[in-house]
């Protein structure tokens, strides 16, 4: 260990000005282009959060803990039955994943909306605003189009572990600041 | 030369777990792009009978009260066909769609079903009850003419697009022009 830290050390002593600049500059590069990669799939989507992780098993064995789920959020596209939608409740920080069970519309703006997780025996009145009977339009924040699976099981764990998360970042920065282009 | 074979051990390794993400990626991306295109309809027989109409007390509506209907209903479908190997699960839901003088669209999903991938069956729902209530929102089911019935599905996939499509065979029901009288048998 003692001698990976002393080679490491030695790279940061021979770099000159140009050299820490290219690798801020670097640095800057990866973190802008993640970020126009979201901004970008929150104008392609239409929806303020493209990409959800299921956190709960209340919609299995559709999804499970962990799958992640691609949204679209098109306004002109009507919330029909058996759409899975995303929604926020007033009160919650987290949004839930549920499947659309009742629609009532009178225009595309002034909708009710029931909805139900597959795996629950009732629907969602109950997690609702308290006196909130329906969903509008407006609750809803996106509709799953995709899933891939699996792949969202790195943030829940990150999530549990929240040490693991500061160590993991602080390894990529660490690589991103210390790698140097041969 | 300790810091060398560590830098290769590092550097095999990490080759490795690239290479591995890489594979299962495109495997990935193959069976999704391999499932895309294929066909998805299917038939259904569907049979409503027995309609009842009560008006009862509806917290949920505006007005407090609204029309409940009670039927039976028997479905048959075979759904076998729909299944590949990127289909997980199918959810069957069965809707009854009309329109009210209020509402232009009005959904109510009455039944529904998850079939896993190793129950790949034909559905033989005979005399079946709805699992949820057929509900207005309103009191706009009286004497309606046109309640269509539809099954429809959605392809849960495991890996790719969530498709929902419906099965050929709708069929349309009228409802009775009065109330049944008696007592109710739900608790609104």
């Amino acid at each position: 260990m003692s001698i990976l830290n002393l080679a490491m050390f030695d790279e940061i002593r021979r770099m000159d000005v140009r050299q820490t600049v290219y690798q801020i500059l670097n640095f800057a590069m990866v973190v802008s282009s993640a970020l126009m990669i979201w901004k970008g799939l929150m104008v392609v989507t239409g929806s303020e959060s493209p990409i959800v992780v299921v956190l709960s098993g209340s919609m299995e064995p559709a999804f499970y803990r962990g799958d992640l789920l691609v949204l679209t959020n098109y306004h002109e596209d009507p919330i029909r039955t058996g759409d899975i939608t995303v929604f926020k409740i007033e009160g919650r920080d987290i949004p839930i994943v549920h499947r659309v069970i009742k629609v009532h519309e009178e225009d595309i703006d002034n909708t009710k909306i029931l909805t139900k997780g597959d795996n629950n025996q009732v629907d969602d009145r109950g997690l609702y605003a308290p006196g909130q009977m329906w969903l509008g339009r407006q609750d809803i924040v996106g509709r799953a189009k995709g899933i891939v699976p699996y792949i969202g099981m790195v943030t829940i764990i990150m999530n549990d572990y929240p040490k693991l998360k500061y160590a993991v970042l602080a390894c990529l920065a660490l690589f991103v600041i210390l790698h140097r282009e041969k | 030369m300790p810091a060398d074979s560590m830098h290769s051990l590092y550097a095999r390794a990490n080759a490795i777990f690239a290479f591995m993400l890489w594979v299962l990626s495109a495997v990935t991306f193959a069976c999704f792009l391999s499932t895309l295109f294929l066909n998805y309809t299917t038939n259904v027989h569907l049979d409503v009978s027995n309609v009842k109409l009560r008006r009862v007390n509806d917290y949920a509506s505006e007005s407090g009260v609204a029309d409940l209907a009670a039927f039976d209903f028997s479905l048959k479908a075979d759904v076998s066909p729909l299944f590949n190997w990127n289909v997980k699960q199918l959810f069957v839901y069965l809707v009854a769609e009309y329109a009210t003088e209020k509402n232009p669209v009005n959904q109510v999903v009455i039944w529904d079903r998850i079939l896993h991938r190793n129950t790949r069956v034909v559905i033989d729902e005979r005399i079946g009850t709805p699992k949820y209530h057929l509900m207005d929102d309103g009191t706009s089911l009286k004497d309606h003419k046109n309640v269509t019935f539809v099954l429809r599905y959605n392809v849960v996939p495991n890996a790719g697009y969530l498709r929902l499509a419906q099965a050929e065979g709708q069929i349309q029901i009228e409802m009775p022009e009065s109330y049944t009288t008696g007592k109710p048998t739900r608790k609104a």
